[in-house]
């Protein structure tokens, strides 16, 4: 009797948490499918009201506009290349920064912890300055160089966090068999360290593909605008009515990448993975 | 196969501190050497320096004859168990195998040819497929030692390498290192703290104290003939009885009474005041199980068993004593030496299964003085080495 009193109540309190996270997601989505006179009538319910369904209108409507669709290339482009660029730099300084002895460790990882502690939009006005100086306004670059710096800190200090649970004598026993330090590291210890691979990866493309005050400033055409920004310059035919049930399948499609990869990823970040390496 | 020779290895950390000092060993080929001592006396130190994954501050390491100090590891061609085994957690026990033959490149068809013999020696076979993660603490020894004679190594280095398993498969794995390294015939250092490990694998074996080398001789040498009071007490399980003694007149008196002693030994200790006498368990008998007409009566004494240990095939019994202080330190500072601890000063005898000695009772022992050391109490040498 008393478990399934806890089991009820472990059930109600992951269904209030499910109704607490979902219920936004859920409107959004729910808003995508319906159509504009709906919204504008106000239609309060939460399925769409018969003969106000726009049925899959709303999303072909998104999907043929040009604007959007560069700027979802935009992001993606932008996002992979950033967080690419930030691991491979930061698994490198972080395996330095767990492994090696040197001058200026602590400098490094303190600065990196200023650096993330920065409030982005201090930087904006300099950048915008700087970027425009050097000619990087409004490109790809303009915003991956803010993303690397901006993730790279966060990145360091969780491979870095990785690097130091691998056992030393992973690395020697590597050395002893006849593996450079470069083949130690990227036969033995880079295959360790996925899961904190993988999740500096995730935080890094979070960051990146959310990333709404560089995004707005640091671009003025769909040349390099992503998404966050491209939806907020989403008008539609009439330019005094936003149209929010487009709007609301925009924001959908923005967000299935982030489903799909942290989907994808999630099988990757196996804990636990180094078991069995070491006598425990 | 090669030799590997040490020459004056020096080992200095950072703060100056010697973790190793002056270490001269040559190691033939083919041979089992151990390196034996209590935690922190340098003797892993030294085993890394060997394989070079720790520097030398001076002095020659010389493997096959050729200077190796600058060498990186790799290019030692060495290969070594660690104690926690170092296995690969995401390679199957195969490529863990495979591995050192990966790096240097070798064919597929040679590498499984090497890898089916190393697992077929080391009855490994069943389990190649598997991960690391789900063998046993046996198993996964196994594997390490698969991953270091894959190669045809100059030597085998061991660390510590039975310390994580339990008693009765650290004996099993004991035999059968040594079978392998009979079988192999290949040069070995091994390291261990344990002098049960140090004795029955040994050719030769290597007792360190606080990185230096004590003494390097065979097994029995070292049990029988040990040059210092560290040596008799480290080696020997349980350990030699040290208690305070004065030579004169050929006799030795000891707290229980004073007996005849060999006149070689007396010649060499007589009238150097208070020494330490060195005696092992087994150099005291029950007199009540000793033959009519082969007892010597002008070396027994009577002693008051405080307890007994009956194992079956032999028993210990405990005689406490009283010692002045100064012993007394002494032989603390000395338990302290090689890691263990001693609470009182008591003799330990091994009797014959037969004897009838009962516990808090009075007994009377004999004493085999011919087989008994005398040691400089100030030094610690041994004075009647070779005797």
């Amino acid at each position: 009797m008393k478990n399934l009193k806890g089991n009820l109540g472990t059930i109600l309190g992951c269904a209030l948490i499910l109704i607490w996270c979902l219920l936004p997601v859920a409107w959004i989505v729910s808003l995508s499918f319906k159509s504009q006179e709906a919204v504008t009538n106000g239609s309060p319910g939460f399925f769409p009201s018969s003969g106000g369904g726009a049925g899959w209108a709303n999303y072909t409507k998104v999907l043929k506009d040009d604007q959007f669709r560069q700027s979802i290339i935009n992001s993606i482009g932008i996002s992979l290349i950033a967080t690419l660029l930030s691991v491979i730099l930061a698994t490198l300084a972080a395996y330095a920064i767990a492994r090696l002895e040197f001058r200026g460790k602590k400098f490094v990882l303190t600065t990196a912890l200023v650096i993330a502690m920065f409030p982005v939009v201090s930087l904006v006005g300099p950048l915008f300055d700087m970027w425009r100086t050097l000619g990087i306004y409004n490109t790809w670059p303009g915003l991956i160089i803010p993303y690397m710096s901006f993730t790279l800190p966060l990145a360091i200090w969780t491979l870095s966090a990785f690097f130091r649970e691998i056992p030393w004598e992973m690395e020697q026993a590597a050395q002893v068999d006849g593996a450079t330090s470069w083949q130690a590291f990227r036969k033995v210890i880079v295959p360790l360290a996925a899961p904190g691979v993988f999740t500096a990866a995730i935080l890094t493309f979070f960051f990146a593909w959310n990333d709404f005050v560089f995004g707005i400033s640091l671009t003025s055409t769909d040349k390099a605008r992503p998404i966050p920004a491209a939806l907020s310059f989403f008008v539609g035919d009439d330019p005094f009515s936003r149209p929010a049930s487009v709007l609301a399948a925009g924001a959908v499609v923005a967000t299935i990448p982030i489903v799909v990869l942290v989907l994808f990823f999630q099988r990757k970040i196996v804990a636990g993975l180094t078991a069995g390496a070491v006598k425990g | 196969m090669a030799t590997i020779e040490m020459k004056n290895i020096v080992k200095k950390y950072g703060d100056g501190f010697p973790a190793v000092n002056d270490v001269s060993i040559d190691v033939a080929d083919g041979e089992f050497l151990i390196l034996v001592g209590p935690s922190g006396c340098g003797k892993s130190t030294l085993l890394r320096m060997i394989v070079g994954l720790e520097d030398i501050t001076s002095g020659d390491m010389l493997i096959g004859g050729e200077r190796v100090n600058d060498l990186a590891p790799r290019d030692r061609n060495l290969s070594m168990v660690f104690q926690n085994y170092a296995l690969y957690p995401h390679l199957t026990v195969y490529e863990n195998i495979a591995f050192p033959l990966r790096l240097a490149k070798w064919k597929d068809k040679d590498i499984d040819a090497k890898v089916r013999e190393a697992s077929k020696t080391l009855d490994l076979d069943e389990h190649l497929e598997r991960k690391p993660a789900n063998l046993s603490g046996g198993q996964r020894q196994r594997v390490a030692m698969g991953r270091a004679i894959v190669r045809d190594a100059k030597a085998f280095l061991f660390d510590e390498p039975l310390s994580n398993l339990d008693a009765k498969l650290r004996g099993q794995m004991r035999t059968e290192i040594a079978r392998l390294q009979k079988k192999l015939g290949i040069t070995t250092v091994y390291v261990t703290h344990d002098q049960t490990e140090a004795m029955t694998l040994g050719d030769r074996v290597a007792v360190m104290k606080r990185g230096i080398l004590q003494q390097l001789a065979t097994p029995r040498e070292l049990y029988e003939q040990p040059v210092n009071l560290f040596v008799a007490g480290f080696i020997g399980s349980p350990p030699m009885n040290f208690l305070p003694a004065t030579v004169e007149n050929g006799e030795v008196t000891l707290p229980f009474g004073t007996f005849p002693l060999p006149a070689d030994k007396a010649a060499k200790t007589e009238g150097k005041g208070l020494l330490m006498a060195g005696i092992r368990p087994e150099h005291f008998e029950d007199v009540s199980v000793i033959e009519e007409g082969k007892l010597d009566s002008t070396r027994t004494f009577a002693a008051h068993i405080d307890v007994r240990e009956w194992l079956g095939d032999q028993q210990y019994a405990y005689v406490p004593y009283e010692a002045e202080a100064k012993v007394q330190d002494q032989l603390k500072e000395l338990a302290r030496e090689s890691d263990s601890d001693s609470l009182r000063t008591q003799l330990v005898v091994s009797l014959d299964a037969a004897s009838s000695a009962a516990e808090d009772s009075d007994t009377t022992l004999f004493i085999d003085t011919d087989k008994m050391h005398l040691f400089d109490p100030a030094s610690g040498d041994n004075l009647t080495v070779g005797l």
